[in-house]
């Protein structure tokens, strides 16, 4: 029984001994493997998990609220901070979301900007995944080896934006700026030294490794029907031999036009979503590959005009008096979407991170609720890890791929 | 005059509004004969109190006494078999009342579809988690932001915020800063309340910043000397930094960072 008192106050109603066989075990949010702030009771009969509770909430920082009193543009950092892996992923499908309620629509090669940047965040967010579910796993040298990779990836982020993690990437009706010098040679040698290791690093060390399949074959299954019962979505549900992508499906941005692939796997458990990280990878550069042309051909505007909602370019507010005037009431008052609600969906890299805005017309969104994938992924963790072993637990967890900043939002 | 702040919203608000400026609506479109949708909306019929299509979405406004009903119909009969997101809107201050919506998607036919609906304050809703385990999170999260009942729900418990917070953080009432409870919270539940007075709210949050404590805070651009008092303001000393700080060693190369890779 627990002693409460003022310094070791009696947070949950939780028995630690139990009468029976069972024992009530804490999992985080410490834990290496919680992947940031997942808090896990597990009961345990002997070394199989009779009832799991996830406990989230360590991370929560009110972004949902903090929506709600910045102007549109003032809040578009703070989506950085929801899948800290792939930032640009949050600031767009944020972008786009308010885009949708302002009926605008950016520019082509902003469209083409932006398509690299969510694809290299997919490739940086995919790599971080197999290195962090690696390590959990037990497989160190894999963790090593796509760092390294993602280091490089992350430089390219850098090259464009000055940023590595919290990029900011991407402007509500199009980005902030033309690509570097440099940016595509840069872009087509990372791609070919993805691909390269991809095929000759991580699945020569990993796919037929019998280590890693013991540890991942036939762990974490979810059928399709329970993924989509689940919220499932992104890989997870194509694990699950459910092929949904939103970039085949509903297509946004500059995907209606590419020509790529959607891996599914019908293997249902971690082993299979595996290979699909790895098959996704693949597509990833080959999209890459064929924006480089469109990136050529493309005319050098950035941003969408829409005086009312977006200030003119940097030229025209320092020349032209009427632009300057529009400038100065969109940074001191900000912009005014119409009234509406919008959800937006788009495939992130953890999967449907979609943004609901409802707007009544005022500089300040009325509602921002961010659909996170991962935040579902953990509820679903609560089902698929009772009957698993212990030792499985970690690799569920991994395997989901989640990321705390979402989840908690 | 002091100025009149509402105390039902004390969310941002612009302070500057044009007096004839009318907000546009975003276009809705009505449902079209011989589509996807026009199916769901006949077969919604029964439930449906208006249903319009707004940016790509099927919305549809139900009784919110029948939302349970109306979503079966929707999975079994609709084909729509993923609960996508589930929340509410506080319309507290302008109607008394919540709006609540779930968002659907049909994986067959990539269609999206929402519900809407509304219930007065202190009244709960259905849970809908026998049929989509999804809303069990979403509901759980819709009452630890609002404060909305779910009925039904396998285990209506706090979520996100610690089980013993008080105040619901998402409705319009509540302060952005958090109110007294939550900044006493810590103190309260280590030391306990009688402790406020002596903590004081000096010291009760390690991220405070006092502008004039010259002791802890470094000020850049107005140095003055440690533990000066500058309580009745400080003399304005231009910073002089070295020469060598601003020597420029990629000056000659076309970019910065060049030999990283």
């Amino acid at each position: 029984m627990q002693q409460p008192n003022k310094l070791t106050p009696f947070f949950e109603n939780l028995n630690f001994e139990r009468d029976d066989n069972t024992m009530v075990i804490n999992f985080g949010p410490q834990h290496p493997s919680a992947h940031g702030q997942l808090r896990l009771v597990l009961e345990l009969d002997g070394e199989q998990v009779v009832k799991a509770y996830p406990d989230i909430g360590y991370l929560h920082r009110g972004i949902e609220k903090m929506a709600e009193n910045m102007t549109y543009n003032e809040f578009l950092p703070t989506t950085d901070r929801l899948d800290y892996i792939a930032a640009t992923s949050n600031n767009y499908a944020y972008a786009l979301a308010v885009e949708k309620l302002l009926g605008i629509e950016a520019p082509r090669r902003a469209q083409v900007i932006r398509t690299m940047l969510l694809e290299i965040n997919r490739i940086i967010s995919h790599l971080f995944f197999i290195a962090t579910h690696a390590l959990d796993v037990g497989a160190m040298s894999v963790f090593l080896y796509a760092f390294r990779e993602r280091e490089f990836g992350m430089d390219l982020m850098e090259d464009y934006c000055g940023a590595r993690l919290t990029h900011s990437a991407v402007r509500i009706g199009g980005v902030p700026l033309d690509l570097p010098d440099g940016f595509i040679e840069n872009l087509i040698a990372w791609c070919d030294k993805v691909d390269h290791e991809v095929k000759h690093t991580y699945e020569a060390l990993l796919t037929e490794n019998r280590i890693w399949k013991m540890r991942l074959e036939d762990v974490g299954v979810i059928s399709g029907e329970d993924a989509l019962n689940w919220g499932c979505t992104g890989p997870m549900l194509r694990g699950s031999n459910v092929k949904y992508d939103i970039r085949k499906e509903e297509p946004y941005e500059l995907y209606g036009e590419l020509d790529f692939d959607i891996p599914v796997s019908d293997r249902c458990d971690s082993y299979g979503r595996y290979m699909l990280y790895m098959q996704e990878m693949y597509q990833s550069t080959r999209i890459l590959r064929q924006l480089v042309p469109m990136y050529k051909e493309s005319s050098p505007e950035l941003m969408a005009h829409a005086p009312q909602y977006i200030s003119a370019p940097k030229e025209e507010i320092m020349t032209q008096n009427y632009a300057l005037m529009q400038h100065f009431v969109l940074v001191t008052q900000g912009m005014r979407p119409p009234k509406g609600e919008v959800y937006v969906p788009t495939e992130s890299p953890k999967g449907e991170l979609g943004f609901y805005i409802k707007s009544e017309g005022e500089p300040y969104a009325y509602r921002l609720k961010c659909r996170a994938p991962s935040f579902f992924h953990t509820g679903l963790l609560q089902d698929i890890l009772v009957g698993t072993y212990i030792a499985d637990v970690v690799t569920i967890i991994g395997s989901t791929n989640i990321v705390f900043g979402e989840v908690d939002r | 005059m002091r100025k009149y702040t509402p105390k039902d919203n004390v969310q941002a608000k612009s302070y500057y509004t044009d007096r004839y400026w009318v907000a546009p609506r975003v276009p809705r479109a009505a449902v079209e004969e011989g589509t996807h949708f026009a199916d769901v909306v006949k077969t919604m019929a029964k439930f449906a109190k208006e249903s319009y299509i707004e940016v790509g979405t099927l919305v549809i406004h139900i009784d919110a006494k029948e939302n349970f009903e109306a979503i079966k119909t929707l999975k079994e009969q609709c084909g729509y078999t993923q609960c996508s997101e589930q929340s509410a809107v506080d319309y507290l201050a302008q109607d008394g009342e919540f709006e609540l919506f779930y968002q659907f998607l049909n994986v067959n036919e990539a269609k999206r579809v929402r519900i809407v609906c509304r219930i007065k304050q202190g009244e709960a809703i259905e849970s809908i988690v026998p049929l989509f385990n999804s809303a069990n999170f979403a509901e759980r999260e819709m009452f630890d932001m609002f404060g909305i009942k779910v009925n039904n729900h396998p285990f209506l418990k706090r979520i996100i915020m610690p089980d013993d917070w008080e105040g619901h953080p998402l409705l319009k009432t509540y302060p952005l800063q958090g109110d007294e409870f939550a900044s006493w919270y810590e103190v309260d539940k280590i030391f306990g309340k009688e402790y406020r007075d002596i903590i004081g709210p000096e010291n009760r949050d390690p991220a405070r910043i006092d502008r004039y404590d010259t002791k802890r805070f470094s000020r850049v651009g107005y140095e003055v000397p440690f533990g000066a008092d500058i309580s009745e303001g400080e003399k304005e000393q231009p910073i002089e930094y070295s020469e060598t700080l601003l020597v420029d060693y990629n000056k000659d190369s076309g970019k910065q960072l060049d030999h990283r890779k």
